[in-house]
């Protein structure tokens, strides 16, 4: 009368046992849990996901169903979903989809009715391991287990050049789907403004930024993540932005390069995956947080207006603020951690933020970035 | 900004009494809103005239005032304390925000009025422009048509026929909502002109301000709250979503409510999210929280704002109870300058309360309501709210906290197919009651679709899918029977289906073997942590709920410890004074160094707050759920020095709800400390307790059981007319009619109530124009002391929890008195009570009856406790860990006096709901109907009984014309009191009979007609204001109708309707004090201290 068996396994051992739903696939990757009590479609087609199991900490996903509206890429981007239930309808008047058939058609599998709060405790206690989720009858612990840890580890990894654009493509803006439908955004007096022209590398971007951007009357061009500076400058864009993506930053030297290569030539705005880069391309050092921040809840302190914010948060690295040389200037903290949220380079046009300020899912208390943004491409171009 | 060092005194204002509408969220606001200011080293007055209440404890505050919550009452008291200030240096404030609408509207008033000013004294929490914005509907209306927030089409209108102009523009039907009104009073939803005008009228008359918005009906939208709190810094967070199960047309407060939201995309909600933040900055509450209501079109997601409260509410409460986030004392410290970030969340310690909380669990809130109660009262639910109170479950799905949160209800089988009258499934569904959502499940049971049922009830398909998965598991579970696998139970249990629930499908007499077979399985809750991160962080504070999930993350202590079952949904009979017995149990042990233990469901008490007790379990008050608690903390699972843990439970402070509980759970081998569970059962058990009381020659009226008509006719007879009948073990007198005849008793047997060979009914011969009194004693089974005794102002038949009291007794003779301490002594010994016990008598003629024994804490325990400054719930919960009279209150063991009240008269007055429930009659009884009480305390009787009327809503007149007509059995000596009326320059109007008696005795009465009588009768001269106050005491069956038309038209009219002699001389007192124009304030530090230094 149920569903069929379903299992997760953690490369220390520890097994959750629940129902499969989605995909009849197997998964693994590195687990980690998000804290977002709405948003699961945003977080499901997010590229910063890929190659991570990710566990919902409400325990309700599926209710309102999916749509493509709501998609941060053009696909699901987690390996696997953990939840304690997943809805079996979908109930809101956007849905287009249940959210079981749209992760099933993504190959994505979820393993539901699982203790979530019980992995949870686990990660905060251990930290983000490798995970194995396989569903059938009578499933093998140990082989599976064994699986895990022979799962590739994330730090070091460049997934990066995996998940980006293979062609430099036009943002386009009239295409109802990628406008934010957002009503109460601030009045949109940008559209008024002249247009700006912004080169965007994408590490894994979500698709909210780039409707963030043509809001702020931007024409966005998407690069592939390994463009050359000086391609990316034959351009000739107003500024250049950095994006979110998955895993270590460390590995993509080429990045890194770029932004040095760009630094002091056009104003440059990263974000995450972006900011890590910056970090690293300004002289500091990234290290891996116990278990990331993941969820929509964290406040974040404005050093200059001394006003917190709450955020969208999706990393696992970070940059060590201690690291950084003086000409950088720390403008955002993390008030659960006091760890380095926000930076900007004291005499070149260029700041980053480690959250995620186009927010979906998420508060829109950080959108004012994007406004940032145009104003420093206004004063360059002056 | 950190703590604001300018202010000196801050004078916090409570709600006032227990109201449908404000309820113990209040106290439970108001307390934390204390706590946190003395903590913050800021001296703390407190004003609420409600003495059951926990903030009116003395300990809460630096002076407490338990004083009518009106204008002149707040101008002295702000007079005296300015006075006390002068000289030195530091600020004056008031905080507003916490005490309901009841306080808001006082600090408008404040300030309109100048007191404000001339004190120097400064609104904080809320300034008075942004009150106004918030609560004039008009000034709202254009500040969210300024930030571009959509709203339904609508106009203000001070009369019918504007009304009915704009309704005919916008079309029917059309919501009336009253300005300034608490709860929605007076509001409604008219479909036609008739509707409309009758509700406008009412609504018109209920606004302070005779004005009510007339507003296009969006009834069937998707109804959310959010929950919203800022700094002086402008920093703003949400700290919880609320769905509404009942969508829009049914009360916030009415409907059920679920957090977070289900059914919200992160666009929808993150646009409601800011649509709350622009709201509350346009309003202008600076700091502190905030409750904003909005309505989703379900078909194309159009969102419109609804109202705006700019103070916490209800369901602020509720938000802090499901997220762990203390909203109130937050509040009150942003409210002396301190911004979020620089506040610590009391919960992981280490981050910021800056932050919104995310819940990994589901939280369902269910209201209790008490139609049964108020017949003739309209039992339809609309956007005034009616309910009495509510529960709060915790799960980790939406099923699972749906079903718990049913059975903390207590209306037992109610919540199944049980007393479904199917004809009426349709109109039980689409029209919304009290009962639908039972109507709901036997709908799917029946076969209906979630479609189906959607279309009826406006409610989301997906809450109504999650019920259907609930019924569609309960047939399983019942197909498969007792053979059930380890792995179904499991599931089964995971979706919240009580023992009982399945007992029951499996045709089993008790839910024991339900328990015993999982037991055999090994399937039993788990607790986890509510701690406002979702398990993020780790968590300081032991706040649990049970679930069947894996993980168990609070292994017990090996501590000694105690628990404590609370009072569950407020309602009539069982209010706040039980929670305020739990916790001073929980304040005292603790003290004590015991690990105190707390299980409770109600959201809205001080008992849930997380840091009241040691550990918090917020569950049901169910057999099931209350031993799976004792076995967690009795050491499953803990270290096995556990089991050997010392640990006691007490069911004496928590009302009926724990007593019922007593006798199972003691054979299940929990430990019960205080008075047995046997000698409670004892108590409540007519045969053995009549014997009891045969032995110990104490009188107690003749009394019968009948479990048939022939049986009850027969002791009827026996005992002798007039008779009380009702049924055995219930609280508040529910069900209990006063028979004068076979006809009634007859009458009363077979219509009603249910009644059964375990459960009979009971015949008292009723005692006619007897006095009662109330008596609170301690005992530790070898000393008695005895706290109070409380003289009722109504005589016996009226019941003690609707009767106004006053401490000490005024007119009983000392060998009353004398005999009453004897019994008192007598029956607590030979009851081996270990605690608190209550009794009743009623005095005839100058011999003392018994009339019931409650071997528990009573309703009259706080204000006893205020009236003597002794803390009796304090006193009795160590008695009950052995503790001594002798050591606890020596002097009073040595000179055997009960505890001193001073000086100073302290009458307490109960509180009515009659503006709630159109068309109920207002007569006084034996069944309780009261919601709440208030107190007066005054250096004389007079005084201090005016004070508790006005406390009470009752305007007494120091002028004008007084209405009488009294029974036969009052007639002589009604008299006497019109000519004190008359000498006091009061002008008279009597009907016939008693226009009668006054003459015959010299008095020149007006005579006016009865409504039968013809015209212009007695109701004409209520509606044209002709008359302040009323006397008019029941004359039973025949002119009934009569006087149901006078009472209701007073209560319409508010005019204070009296209908008893005793009372009527009780107000006379009054009016002659409020006549001298004299008006005291006492805060009850001083009066305390005064004694103390009396008895030194
Ligand atoms: N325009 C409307 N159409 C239908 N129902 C409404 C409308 N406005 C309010 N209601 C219902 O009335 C209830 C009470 O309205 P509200 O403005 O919240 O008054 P209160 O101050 O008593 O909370 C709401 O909870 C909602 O269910
Ligand atoms: N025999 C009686 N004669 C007169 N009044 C009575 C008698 N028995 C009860 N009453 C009245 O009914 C009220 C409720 O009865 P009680 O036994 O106290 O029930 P409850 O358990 O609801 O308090 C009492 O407060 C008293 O006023
Ligand atoms: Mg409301
Ligand atoms: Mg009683």
């Amino acid at each position: 009368m149920r569903a069929i068996q379903a299992m997760l396994a953690l490369e220390d051992g520890r097994v959750f046992r629940g129902r499969g739903f989605g995909a009849r696939a197997e998964a693994a990757g590195e687990v980690v849990f998000n804290t977002s009590l709405t948003g699961y479609q945003e977080i499901f087609t997010d590229p910063s996901y890929a190659g991570q199991i990710v566990v919902l900490t409400n325990p309700h996903i599926g209710n309102y169903g999916t749509t493509p509206s709501d998609a941060e890429a053009s696909r699901p981007y987690i390996e696997g979903l953990v939840t304690r239930e997943f809805s079996p309808i979908s109930s809101n008047w956007r849905s287009t989809e249940v959210a079981d058939d749209y992760l099933e058609r993504a190959g994505v599998p979820v393993i539901a009715e699982v203790d979530t709060r019980a992995v949870v405790r686990h990660l905060r206690t251990h930290g983000v391991m490798r995970g194995v989720i396989a569903s059938g009858e009578n499933l093998d612990a140990d082989a599976l287990v064994a699986k895990a840890r022979s799962i590739r580890k994330m730090d070091g990894t460049d997934l990066a050049s995996v998940v980006t654009t293979k062609t430099i493509y036009q943002w386009d803006a009239n295409e109802p789907r990628n406008q934010t439908g957002d009503t109460l955004l601030p009045a949109d007096d940008a559209a008024a403004a002249e247009p700006m022209h912004v080169v965007a590398y994408d590490f894994g971007i979500k698709q909210n930024i780039l409707r963030m951007l043509a809001r702020e009357n931007c024409r966005v061009t998407v690069v592939p993540a390994t463009t050359p500076a000086e391609e990316a400058l034959k351009l000739n864009p107003d500024g250049v932005f950095f994006s979110n993506g998955p895993g270590d930053p460390e590995p993509l030297e080429y990045a890194i390069e770029t932004v040095q290569k760009l630094k002091g030539q056009k104003p440059l705005f990263g974000i995450c995956l972006g900011h890590q880069i910056f970090g690293l391309a300004l002289g500091g050092k990234t290290y891996k947080l116990k278990f990331g921040h993941h969820g929509g809840n964290h406040p974040i302190l404005n050093h200059e207006t001394g006003k917190v914010e709450i955020t969208a948060q999706n990393h696992n690295f970070n940059v060590d603020p201690e690291s950084l040389p003086a000409d950088v200037e720390r403008t955002h903290t993390n008030l659960n951690d006091q760890t380095l949220a926000g930076l900007k380079h004291k005499t070149d046009p260029m700041f980053s933020v480690q959250y995620h300020p186009e927010a979906s899912p998420g508060p829109h208390d950080s959108h004012y970035l994007f406004r940032d943004f145009r104003k420093m491409m206004e004063e360059w171009k002056k | 900004m950190p703590r604001r060092n300018d202010i000196a005194k801050i004078l916090v204002i409570g709600s006032g009494p227990i109201v449908i509408g404000q309820s113990a969220e209040f106290d439970y606001s108001g307390t934390q809103a204390c706590k946190a200011l003395k903590a913050e080293g800021y001296e703390v007055v407190l004003v609420n005239s409600n003495p059951a209440s926990i903030m009116t404890d003395p300990e809460f505050a630096d002076r407490t005032y338990v004083e009518p919550l009106t204008l002149s009452y707040l101008e002295e008291i702000i007079r005296v304390e300015a006075e006390m200030m002068e000289g030195r240096s530091g600020a004056f404030a008031v905080l507003p925000t916490v005490g309901g609408q009841t306080a808001l509207n006082l600090a408008v008033d404040l300030a309109d009025s100048g007191v404000l000013e001339k004190y120097g004294v400064e609104l904080i929490g809320a300034k008075l422009e942004a009150i106004k914005k918030a609560e004039d509907r008009l000034l709202f209306k254009d500040a969210m048509a300024k930030i571009g927030l959509d709203m339904p089409k609508s106009q203000l209108v001070n009369s019918v026929s504007d009304g009915l102009a704009f309704a005919g523009k916008i079309g029917f039907p059309v919501v009336i909502r009253p300005s300034f009104t608490l709860g929605g009073s007076g509001g409604g939803i008219a479909y036609n002109r008739e509707e409309l005008t009758d509700i406008l009228s009412r609504g018109l008359d209920l606004s302070p301000v005779h004005e009510c918005l007339i507003e296009e009906s969006v009834l069937g939208w998707k109804e959310y709250e959010l929950e919203v709190m800022r700094d002086l810094n402008d920093n703003v967070i949400i700290i919880c979503s609320i769905e509404n199960f009942d969508p829009m047309g049914v009360h916030t407060g009415d409907s059920i409510t679920v957090a977070p939201a289900q059914t919200l995309t992160d666009r929808e909600y993150q646009v409601m999210r800011d649509a709350a933040i622009a709201c509350i900055r346009e309003i202008g509450v600076e700091t502190g929280g905030s409750n904003v209501q909005f309505a989703v079109n379900p078909h194309n997601g159009r969102m419109i704002i609804i109202e705006m409260n700019p103070r916490v509410s209800r369901s602020s409460a509720l938000a802090s109870k499901a997220t762990g986030f203390p909203i109130a004392k937050i509040a009150a410290r942003l409210a002396v300058g301190y911004t979020l970030n620089e506040i610590q969340n009391d919960i992981t310690k280490a981050t910021p309360a800056c932050f919104e909380p995310t819940i990994d669990y589901v939280v369902t809130k269910i209201p209790k309501w008490q139609f049964e109660k108020f017949p003739g009262g309209d039992d339809v639910l609309g956007p005034q709210m009616k309910s009495v109170g509510e529960v709060m479950a915790i799960g980790r799905t939406f099923k699972e906290s749906m079903m718990k949160a049913i059975r903390s209800l207590e209306t037992g089988k109610k919540a199944t197919a049980a007393d479904i009258e199917p004809r009426r499934l349709t109109q039980r569904l689409v029209t919304p009651h009290p009962d639908r959502l039972a109507y709901v499940r036997y709908a799917f049971e029946k076969g209906m679709t979630v479609r189906e049922v959607a279309r009826m009830t406006g409610m989301d398909p997906w809450f109504l899918n999650q019920i259907k998965q609930v019924t569609d598991e309960i047939k399983a579970v019942g197909a498969v029977g007792k053979g059930i696998s380890a792995e179904d139970l499991r599931a089964a249990k995971r979706m919240g289906i009580s023992d009982e629930r399945i007992a029951a499908e499996w045709g089993l007499k008790s839910a024991n073997e339900v328990r015993e077979l999982r037991a055999k399985l090994g399937i039993h809750p788990v607790y986890k942590l509510v701690d406002t991160c979702a398990a993020e962080f780790e968590s300081y504070t032991p706040y649990l709920y049970s679930c069947y999930d894996e993980e168990d993350e609070q292994a017990p202590t090996a501590r000694k410890k105690i628990i404590i079952l609370g009072s569950g949904p407020n309602r009539i009979g069982q209010g706040i004074e039980f929670d305020y017995c739990c916790c001073h149990a929980a304040f005292a042990l603790r003290e004590d160094g015991f690990e105190t233990i707390m299980v409770n469901c109600n959201p809205e008490t001080v008992s849930t707050d997380y840091d009241t007790s040691d550990r918090l379990y917020f569950e049901p008050l169910t057999l099931e759920d209350v031993l799976a608690v004792y076995e967690h903390e009795a050491g499953a699972g803990a270290e096995p020095s556990a089991k050997k843990n010392e640990i006691g439970m007490i069911v004496q402070f928590g009302g009926q709800t724990p007593l019922n509980l007593a006798l199972p759970l003691k054979a299940a081998g929990v430990p019960i400390i205080g008075t047995s569970p046997e000698s409670i059962d004892l108590a409540e058990d007519r045969k053995r307790f009549g014997k009891l009381i045969e032995e110990l020659k104490i009188p107690q009226p003749e009394g019968a059981m009948a479990t048939s008509v022939e049986e009850a006719l027969a002791g009827a007879n026996r005992v002798g007319y007039p008779v009380l009948v009702r049924p055995s073990y219930v609280l508040g007198g529910r069900a209990m009619v006063i028979a004068y005849d076979d006809q009634e008793v007859v009458r009363y047997m077979s219509t009603a109530i249910e009644y059964s060979q375990e459960r009979p009914v009971l015949i008292d011969h009723f005692l006619e124009s007897a006095i009662e009194c109330d008596v609170d004693a301690l005992c530790d089974g070898q000393d008695v002391v005895i706290a109070g005794i409380m003289q009722h102002i109504e005589e016996a038949g009226i019941h003690s929890g609707d009767s106004s009291c006053v401490l000490p007794a005024v007119d009983l003779s000392d060998d009353v008195l004398k005999t009453i301490r004897e019994y008192t002594r007598k029956l607590a010994m030979s009851l081996n009570v270990i605690g608190l016990v209550n009794i009743q008598f009623a005095i005839q003629r100058g011999k003392v009856f018994v009339i019931e024994v409650n071997p528990r804490a009573s309703r009259t325990v706080p204000y006893v406790s205020k009236a003597t400054g002794v803390p009796l719930a304090k006193i009795g919960s160590r008695l009950m860990t052995g503790q001594r009279l002798k050591a606890l209150l020596p002097e009073y063991v040595e000179s055997g006096n009960d505890l001193d009240t001073g000086a100073h008269y302290f009458v307490k007055s109960p509180v009515f709901p009659w503006g709630k429930f159109q068309g109920t009659d207002t007569v006084l009884g034996p069944e309780m109907k009261s919601t709440g009480e208030v107190m007066g305390v005054a250096d004389n009787f007079g005084e201090a009984f005016a004070k508790a009327q006005i406390a009470a809503g009752q305007r007494l007149p120091v002028k004008g014309t007084i209405f009488m007509s009294v029974n036969d059995l009052d007639k002589e000596s009604v008299a006497s009191l019109a000519r004190t009326f008359v000498e006091m320059g009061f002008h008279i109007v009597a009907t016939h009979g008693t226009a009668e008696v006054l003459e015959s005795a010299g008095l020149q009465p007006e005579r006016v007609y009865k409504v039968k009588e013809g015209r212009p009768n007695v109701v004409d001269l209520i509606k044209g204001d002709r008359i302040q106050l009323i006397v008019n005491t029941p004359h039973g069956q025949d002119t009934f109708f009569d006087e149901k038309a006078i009472r209701r038209a007073a209560v319409t009219a508010r005019i204070p309707t009296i209908t008893t002699l005793a009372a009527a001389r009780a107000a006379a007192e009054g009016i002659a004090a409020l006549q001298q124009g004299r008006l005291s304030v006492y805060a009850l530090q001083a009066l305390h201290a005064s004694r103390e230094a009396a008895l030194a």
